[in-house]
């Protein structure tokens, strides 16, 4: 299996500036959807899940400046208080960015472990934040963070599927 | 292969350290914060990003209101023949009642002029659709497609046909976003139409329910009571419904009742809302002497008494 991944990496074509910023709106898009209820609680975080996908990925390209710009935009889409999202996805993105190396290691399932502890930090700074100011926590919150790691292993098969040359190098 | 692991390695070459990177994002989000919770001197950026990105918030908008579109068109005339024959009974009904309303009104008017009362000022309303809800486990809020362009301030009350639903706490050109009465901590100020006891309900952050606080055990309240708003405040017109009381605990043990109400407006069911407008202004709350503006007042009288 990880020997496979490897093999797999090697294939994957350079992703495009254009790429990186049409996954992000992707990814928001997905998470404006009008969620409501049991759904909303277990909406998967996709703008952080993209975030930590490039910065475990391609980590000098998308950095803790773009995932703090992101927290910034989601913020005002989410009248949430200004930099709550965008200090959760600073903390996410240096998590990605700490652990490439070794997340890059291991298979997708072991991956979404690694994963989980980065998303479960990110949401307990949200959290934090949201305690300190206004003194109450939802623990149901929490549960976002266990779907978006499942929703790990099928978003890096799908980016690694778009990512993958249409023609065989070997052709010619 | 070997190319892109040269350039990831590269990485910690260029420019700052990661943790550098990390603690001076996480001070500025930090200073943001700080400086959002305290003051409100971001509201124009706020508005300014709002703008941006409105398009993609339409956009995600876009999928429900297509289905509820079809639904619309697809609706059976048999059903629409059935609704009709409902809402003309109904409009019967409601004109007989109106009719009557009329003479109680101006009987009313007869008797406050009589009184000297000052006049229960009208009020106006303006709908509004909802364009989204709540994003944020942690509210009750929701987003309707009038802003400050259509005249909408903050502070105005928000009901539906049943009821009072909230309350505009934050506008942006061209969406409002109102923060429900079931929003945990959010209070309204009512009255018990039985007793006319004069309370305040308290959201519970539940969807369906709200709470009657800082009652003592033995006050006069019963399962089924109404309380409408009283209009104590300023904030919402008075006689308006907000909830039915639905459970009542008394236990000696503890200082006050526990008494639980649930919402009587669809605060989760509508798509359009109605944005109350023209509530008369009082009187300016008189100064007390705990508060900062109270310092000319304790200096009047030394100045009289000196001479």
């Amino acid at each position: 299996m990880r020997h496979d991944m490897s093999v797999d990496r090697e294939f994957l074509l350079p992703a495009s500036s254009g790429f990186i910023v049409a996954s992000f709106i992707v990814a928001v898009l997905l998470e404006w959807m009008p969620w409501h209820g049991m759904a909303l609680m277990l909406r998967p975080d996709f703008v952080g899940l993209m975030l930590l996908y490039w910065c475990t990925h391609k980590p000098h390209r998308v950095g803790i400046g773009i995932g703090w710009m992101l927290g910034i935009f989601v913020d005002v889409a989410d009248a949430s208080l200004f930099g709550q999202h965008a200090l959760a996805y600073t903390v996410l993105a240096f998590g990605g960015l700490v652990l490439n190396r070794r997340v890059q290691m291991f298979s997708l399932k072991e991956q979404s472990v690694h994963v989980f502890v980065l998303l479960l930090a990110s949401y307990g700074v949200y959290a934090l934040v949201h305690w300190q100011v206004l003194g109450y926590v939802e623990w149901n919150y929490f549960l976002g963070s266990l779907t978006s790691a499942l929703m790990w292993a099928p978003l890096t098969l799908l980016i690694q599927k778009l990512r993958r040359p249409r023609r065989n190098p070997n052709e010619l | 292969m070997a190319l892109e692991d040269t350039r990831t390695l590269r990485f910690f070459n260029r420019g700052p350290s990661a943790v550098a990177r990390l603690v001076f994002f996480s001070v500025l989000s930090l200073l943001l914060l700080f400086v959002d919770a305290r003051y409100q001197y971001l509201e124009s950026t706020r508005q300014v990003i709002s703008i941006i990105i409105y398009p993609f918030q339409r956009l995600t908008a876009l999928p429900g209101e297509m289905w509820d579109g079809a639904n619309a068109f697809l609706t059976l005339q048999g059903h629409l023949v059935a609704e009709n024959e409902q809402l003309h009974l109904q409009h019967d009904a409601d004109s007989a009642q109106l009719k009557q309303m009329e003479t109680v009104l101006s009987e009313n008017a007869q008797l406050r002029a009589l009184l000297e009362l000052k006049q229960r000022a009208e009020y106006t309303v303006q709908a509004a659709q909802i364009v989204y809800l709540e994003r944020d486990i942690f509210k009750r809020k929701l987003f309707v497609d009038a802003g400050e362009q259509n005249g909408v301030q903050a502070g105005r009350a928000v009901v539906d046909n049943n009821g009072v639903v909230g309350q505009v706490t934050r506008t942006y050109p061209y969406l409002s976003e109102v923060t429900l009465v079931t929003d945990k901590d959010n209070v309204v100020p009512v009255q018990v139409v039985r007793t006319g006891l004069r309370a305040a309900v308290f959201g519970s952050g539940n969807i369906s329910e709200l709470d009657l606080r800082y009652q003592p055990v033995d006050v006069d309240i019963q399962v089924g009571d109404e309380l409408v708003t009283s209009g104590m405040d300023g904030t919402y017109p008075s006689a308006l419904p907000v909830a039915k009381v639905i459970r009542v605990e008394r236990d000696p043990a503890y200082p006050f009742a526990r008494i639980a109400c649930v919402p009587l407006a669809g605060v989760d069911r509508h798509r359009t809302l109605l944005i109350v407008s023209g509530v008369p202004e009082l009187p300016p709350r008189p100064v007390s002497g705990e508060d900062a503006g109270a310092k000319p007042q304790l200096k009047r009288p030394s100045r009289r008494g000196a001479p």
